[in-house]
């Protein structure tokens, strides 16, 4: 067993150069180390900075829903939609916020289901992220549909009109898609939450976080008999959602699909926007936890490995983005199709080229950087390219949308939209509220999987598993002064 | 391994009063992960059965040591999938082709092609579910008592330390012999946790049902 070990975590290289696997965690800390750690961030008071980034934040996401309710008081005649162009910001935003969600479910189920251990000081982070985005997402919609007090037709219910709702259409699969991974994901999140919160409950001294820690906790013991049940557990719920993530973004991708407009009708698009949803993802992931890490001093635990592995997720999926972009317009060429064709040429010099550009820029140019090692290593570099990447996907989403409907078929029906001032604010709301919650989980809930990177830590685990001896081997790697 | 044991009364004589001390469980410490899983082999082995392990992360293969059955959530979650499915189909094909045949656009009123988003969605939805359902339920989750939860080292669990329990309604129980054999498997700080007799005679089963053989 410890040769087989010893290949694995010393590798040759060609130039026979052998070169140690960076560990995960840094600063060989303790289990005990790990608690304090995390409750320390629970436990301590709230300092100003961190009071005066919530007062920020919420003050934006009041300003949002105060925005929301005017629309919903006065009608969506507040938005800039006009006739041909019924979508606009909101729905962009929905599919921006949707798939902003992806990355955390990839990461805390696809990445479980093939064993990167590297994911187990994100995946917290990510999954919070996942769910609060998700809840943004699912308020346009609603809003949008105009008369909000009606939004429980979208449900089938047995009802007095003897009506039902329309299995048909790719807007109520919608419905079953987004509501499927919102709840889905919020018991993947919580169930990985128990254990901690049970660590948490028996550290904390304040009596009413105990009383909260210990409600939420359920009464976890840490017993080996309910650990059994418990892996189990987890593992058939990434099994869950590693299909489920995949068609969420499927199904949304569906809404335009269906339609016969050119730009929308092609079957690329579901591959695309799930490529896209991960993309995006990761930047905002990356975003978030480059502040994170400074912030509550986790750089122990969120390593520059972790920072670099995303950045090589991102490159990834951004060239399959800009291959998608390009296939596009490939296709809408050779398809000879002459709407097919003038949509694309449009895009690219029409009335939106400047967001058709901007996104190329932000989506197939930036994470190029991310080539160079030295640059994938440089937080200042990775926070831009993230941020870059964030507004670049927004764009897509915009791109999509606005340009196919404003020149469609009819020269007659063309149009040209720009937003009013309500729906930038309720989409600057939206970031508020997604900060707001995000900055809450942050301080009050385990922000990093505590019993997941304890189980991962050097001699967590008996010699005779395979986990165990690899980890083994780390520490006695390490401790020569490798 | 043979084992023997369908003795179904505790060793320990009942109590006269109701505020006496009584044993719950003889509880040891161990540091290093190795000597846990040893020991949890070694209690097991001996035919103890109302034993458990708490530590603060799963420990791989210490459920095997302890004789832990494999569990059957897996089946109870096939099982939701199922659920979800038919559900699925029942309502889609009910509501449009059945009870509200609506044409639109000429599309057929039922077909499994267009079925299946919802089909998908109502089955991972539902296996979710039966999987947290049936998590809790085979835990016996939530609880608000635990018979230990007064013991520090039980506390400690969740922090950084591995406790073997043997609880006192164990056929095999003594509290020499028990005591001595943590003690001889490498624990620290062997001792037995204690409870008023009215505590203890409401000791919940720490088995599972999928644990019963």
């Amino acid at each position: 067993m410890s040769t087989t070990t010893a290949v694995q975590t010393a590798h040759l290289r060609s130039d026979g150069i052998r070169f140690e696997r960076e560990p995960l965690v840094l600063g060989n800390p303790t289990h005990h180390d790990i608690t304090t750690k995390i409750a320390s961030i629970a436990e301590g008071k709230p300092t100003p900075k961190y009071l005066l980034a919530l007062s920020f934040t919420a003050a934006i996401a009041a300003w949002g829903v105060g925005c929301i309710l005017y629309t919903i008081l006065i009608g969506i005649g507040v938005w800039g939609l006009n006739n041909p162009i019924g979508w606009g910001w909101d729905i962009t935003n929905f599919v921006f916020w949707i798939g902003i969600g992806h990355a955390g479910t990839l990461i805390s189920a696809i990445l479980f289901l093939f064993r990167q251990k590297w994911r187990t000081a994100i995946n917290r982070s990510a999954e919070a992220m996942t769910i609060f985005a998700v809840i943004c997402a699912g308020l346009f919609p609603l809003i949008h549909v105009g008369r909000i007090w009606f939004a429980y037709w979208l449900i089938p219910y047995p009802n007095q009109m003897q009506m039902w709702t329309n299995f048909r259409s790719p807007l109520e699969w919608d419905v079953f898609a987004v509501s499927t991974y919102l709840t889905v994901s919020l018991i993947f999140w919580f169930l990985g939450m128990v254990p901690d919160l049970a660590t948490l409950r028996d550290v904390v001294t304040n009596k009413v976080a105990k009383r909260l820690y210990g409600f939420f906790s359920l009464g976890w013991s840490g017993s080996m008999r309910h650990w059994h049940h418990y892996e189990m557990a987890y593992l058939i719920l990434a099994g869950l959602s590693t299909p489920l993530v995949l068609s969420v973004h499927s199904v949304v991708s569906l809404d335009f699909t269906a339609g016969i407009l050119p730009g929308w009708h092609t079957t690329i698009f579901p591959p695309y926007f799930v490529a896209g949803a991960i993309f995006s993802g990761f930047a905002m992931v990356m975003t978030l936890l480059v502040i994170t890490r400074e912030v509550l001093d986790l750089k122990e635990l969120i390593t520059m490995k972790h920072l670099e592995n995303m950045n090589k997720i991102i490159l990834a999926t951004g060239m399959m983005v800009g291959y998608a972009y390009a296939m596009e317009f490939f296709i809408a060429q050779y398809s000879g199709n002459p709407y097919e064709a003038f949509v694309f040429i449009n895009r690219a010099t029409g009335d939106y080229a400047w967001a058709y550009w901007t996104m190329v820029l932000c989506n197939v140019v930036s994470p190029q950087v991310f080539w160079s090692r030295r640059l994938r290593r440089n937080v200042p570099v990775m926070f831009i390219v993230s941020i870059l990447v964030n507004i670049g996907m927004w764009f897509e989403r915009f791109t999509i949308i606005a340009t196919s409907l404003h020149h469609d078929f009819l020269p007659a029906s063309w149009g040209y939209y720009t937003p009013t001032w309500v729906e930038v604010s309720i989409f600057a709301g939206t970031i508020g509220i997604f900060l707001t919650l995000f900055l809450l989980f942050a301080k009050y809930i385990p922000v990093i999987a505590i019993a997941e990177v304890k189980a991962i830590l050097p001699g967590a685990q008996p010699q005779h598993s395979h986990h165990g001896a690899d980890a083994q081997s780390h520490q006695v790697k390490h401790s020569t002064g490798a | 391994m043979e084992r023997t044991r369908k003795v179904t009364k505790s060793n320990i004589p009942p109590a006269h009063d109701a505020m006496e001390q009584r044993p719950v469980a003889t509880v040891a410490e161990f540091r290093d992960v190795n000597a846990l899983v040893a020991a949890a082999r070694a209690v097991y082995e001996r035919g103890y059965t109302r034993f458990d392990c708490y530590t603060p992360y799963p420990v791989h293969g210490l459920d095997r040591a302890m004789g832990v059955r494999r569990t059957i959530l897996p089946y109870i979650s096939f099982l939701g999938g199922v659920t979800g499915l038919a559900s699925a189909l029942l309502l889609q094909w009910w509501t449009g082709g059945y009870d509200y045949r609506l044409n639109i656009g000429g599309k057929p009123f039922f077909a499994i092609q267009f079925s299946v988003p919802v089909d998908f969605e109502l089955t991972v939805l539902l296996c979710a579910f039966f999987t947290l359902f049936g998590l809790l339920g085979l835990c016996k989750l939530p609880t608000w008592w635990h018979p230990l939860q007064g013991d520090t080292s039980f506390r400690r669990a969740t922090d950084d330390t591995f406790v073997v329990a043997i609880f006192s309604d164990d056929p095999r129980y003594t509290i020499t012999d028990t005591e001595e054999l943590l003690r001889a498997m490498g624990g620290t700080n062997v001792h037995v946790h204690t409870a008023p007799a009215t505590q203890s005679a409401i000791l919940q089963p720490v088995t599972t049902p999928s644990d019963e053989q």
